[in-house]
């Protein structure tokens, strides 16, 4: 799970939780009056979330706060590696990177947030775990970055691997998988630890900052994010140890299979079209090739897509507005942003990462 | 035989809790069909199942990542039990000191309290509590903790003092004589016996088994053995104390100044002295007044306690936020909060109302 930012406490969590309350009382009378919608809605048929998102004419994106994955400009436009995936899926839709609203939550809000119906899916950072996918009543998307939980150190504590850590006090952030991975992490190790859990990330970077923790335990990229947010980010490392596999995956509500599907194949566009050598720039070229499979994949050739009910040409919208997962990744993660995250195991399956979007045909 | 006012008042009664009666169904058939249509089923067997989290403050019950997540939330209702029972006593103890001195005749010191009550009661809580958890973050760090006397150590991983494990039998002795020694029990000339003999009782089990003192190391990272008083701990009970003495100072003042001042007039007449004429005539009615105002305050001191997750103690909110977000059982979790919160506050409201009960009969002077 990755920790970002938060907002202040309190109104927004008590918000979620009344929506959530309010939705479950009240949602009923909508339900009933359209029988049947619900369970077998099929690819392209009318489905719940699909006809409210096009009623609407935007897409709800549940979204969590952090440089590099959600962050709004001077502007007040959303931008980041999320945000880029929900922009995604409006292109997809409406041919517009701008029909999307950006709703944040904190981790412990999100799940509320989606299952009173206040977002069509989240993209912030949620790690599948299989009780979570059993449990919840959510569908997980196609991962779209891969993860682990490590811990943030001052340099000056010569620690330099996690197993040194006995003793310590670590700073986490609530609502997370981190506390689990944590706990586990100490009892195979044998090593003990004091937990100082924080709503409140910023509060963590604090304690950390201000030596009341020695390390604080995230993820590997929330760890980049945190480091930039302390005054002298020089004075202190990310161990290399992973102590937790973090697969980051969107999560819609289930009983929904036509929106799923829409999510699955959407995120997996960028993939593809790194895979082809299709980015933003050389986009437009594509659009003469002659090579059977990028003319399917590109909507080109009818087929592929078809049963998404898309515009057929959504594929080559969505990397001419949106990018291929490497522009993606660039501009928002890469190693020229101050987070300069490396590829690692989010590089495509044919340099040696995991990426691997199954075929368009 | 009822006059038709009395039929018409039935009538609309009967409807009144007719319509009530409808909107409940209303309400719980939704509820149970959206639960159903979200796949969501309610139940409380996960309270059995292991927690697998850390908890940092523990008091009086032990706590392991093997135990149950019950456990976990007994455990964090404890630490939100101890910051409410110590918050309420020192919060009225202040608050009421503040309230004297705003009436003092000393015009520097009235000023003085005056300003730091206005400052306190107008800014928000989360900010006061933000603000004294950095400051003790300012602290030095435990290899160079402060150590006024052997044995404590205060650095930013809080106050170390050397544990003191004293025999069960010397305290059941102890608790023994001293609730021996209340006047109600005794009897007879020879009532001092009972207590003098649990005393000396205490003394020889204290002999037999003496107390353990363990004086607290630094190893590695952190000091091993001993109590600790964490910052978190420290930074929410003095945000909740200072917050709301502001406020039952201002209580206090106010149920002092409305006492006539007649009966001041009168007490000073027949010599009585400051501190008497507060003590035997102003308080005894000002207590009538204020009580329900205290309970009032009590109640949103335990309420206000949940803050404590912004700084990172472990309440019983912020680990019933935990377990809902590691278990799904959020709905639950929201349940057992407002259960915990309602039978708190019930529990303080009842028992100021019947020791203001007690006060309505007797108008005993505080003593």
């Amino acid at each position: 799970m990755r920790a970002r930012f938060r907002s202040p406490l309190g109104i927004r969590r008590a918000a979620a939780a009344l929506a959530l309350g309010a939705a479950i009382s009240l949602a009923a009378c909508t339900t009933e009056s359209a029988p049947g919608a619900t369970p077998n809605g099929t690819a392209g048929g009318a489905t719940p979330t699909l006809s409210a998102v096009r009623a609407r004419g935007a897409v709800k994106c549940g979204i969590t706060e952090g440089a590099g994955f959600a962050t709004p400009d001077d502007a007040g436009r959303w931008r980041g590696f999320d945000v880029d995936f929900c922009r995604a899926i409006a292109v997809a839709l409406f041919n517009d990177p701008d029909k999307v609203q950006f709703i944040p939550y904190t981790q412990e809000q999100r799940f509320s947030g989606l299952q009173s119906g206040e977002v069509d899916l989240l993209a912030n950072g949620t790690t599948i775990t299989s009780s979570r996918a059993l449990r919840q009543s959510f569908h997980f998307g196609p991962i779209y970055f891969y993860d682990g939980q490590g811990f943030l150190v001052a340099k000056s504590s010569k620690v330099t691997k996690a197993s040194q850590l006995d003793g310590a006090t670590i700073c986490v952030q609530q609502g997370t998988t981190t506390e689990l991975n944590l706990t586990d992490f100490a009892r195979r190790n044998n090593i003990t630890f004091h937990p100082v859990v924080m709503e409140d990330l910023r509060a963590a970077v604090s304690a950390l900052a201000g030596g009341r923790c020695d390390a604080i335990s995230q993820d590997g990229a929330g760890l980049a994010t945190t480091r930039t947010m302390l005054q002298h980010p020089n004075d202190y490392v990310v161990l290399p140890d992973r102590i937790s596999k973090e697969p980051i995956a969107p999560v819609v509500r289930t009983g929904d299979d036509a929106w799923l599907e829409i999510v699955n194949w959407v995120l997996r566009a960028p993939v593809q079209a790194e895979e082809y050598g299709i980015d933003q720039h050389n986009a437009a070229q594509f659009a003469k090739t002659t090579d059977p499979s990028i003319r399917r994949f590109l909507g080109l050739e009818p087929g592929a897509t078809d049963g998404l009910g898309l515009d057929p040409e959504w594929t080559l919208h969505v990397i001419e507005k949106v990018g291929s997962y490497k522009d993606i990744f660039d501009r928002n993660l890469g190693p020229a942003t101050p987070l300069g995250i490396d590829r690692g195991l989010n590089k495509l399956w044919t340099d040696g990462g995991l990426l691997y979007s199954p075929p368009f045909r | 035989m009822q006059s038709a006012a009395d039929r018409r008042a039935v009538v609309l009664q009967g409807l009144g809790l007719g319509i009530t009666a409808a909107a409940a169904w209303w309400l719980a058939r939704n509820t149970s069909a959206s639960l159903a249509q979200r796949g969501l089923t309610l139940g409380f067997g996960f309270l059995r199942h292991p927690a697998n989290f850390e908890i940092g403050d523990t008091w009086w019950l032990a706590f392991s990542p093997a135990d149950s997540i019950g456990r976990a939330i007994v455990v964090g209702l404890l630490n939100t039990a101890l910051v409410s029972a110590l918050g309420c006593v020192l919060a009225i103890a202040v608050g009421f000191v503040a309230g004297i001195l705003r009436l003092s005749p000393n015009p520097a010191l009235r000023g003085l309290v005056r300003a730091a009550v206005e400052i306190v009661r107008n800014t928000p809580l989360l900010l006061l509590l933000l603000f004294l958890a950095a400051s003790l973050h300012a602290l030095p760090p435990p290899q160079q903790a402060l150590s006024p006397v052997r044995g404590v150590f205060l650095s930013d991983r809080g106050l170390v003092l050397p544990a003191v494990s004293i025999g069960r039998w010397t305290i059941v002795f102890a608790l023994a004589a001293v609730v021996a020694f209340a006047p109600r029990l005794r009897l007879g000339r020879r009532w001092w016996m009972a207590p003098a003999a649990c005393a000396a009782a205490a003394l020889v089990a204290a002999v037999i088994q003496p107390p353990v003192i363990t004086v607290a190391r630094l190893e590695g990272f952190n000091f091993a053995g001993g109590v600790t008083l964490s910052p978190e701990l420290a930074a929410l009970l003095a945000a909740l104390v200072l917050h709301q003495s502001a406020h039952i100072s201002e209580v206090v003042r106010g149920a002092v100044l409305a006492v006539p001042r007649g009966q001041r007039d009168a007490a000073s007449a027949l010599g009585m002295s400051r501190w008497q004429t507060l003590r035997l005539v102003v308080m005894p009615v000002a207590l009538r007044a204020m009580v329900p105002l205290l309970a009032t305050n009590c109640v949103s001191l335990i309420k206000n306690s949940s803050l404590a997750v912004a700084i990172g103690f472990p309440d019983v909110v912020s680990i019933l936020n935990t377990a809902g977000n590691q278990t799904g059982h959020s709905i639950e979790t929201m349940l057992i909060m407002i259960a915990v919160y309602l039978s708190l506050s019930l529990l303080v409201a009842a028992a100021l109302g019947r020791y203001n009960a007690h006060l309505l009969r007797t108008g005993t002077a505080i003593s």
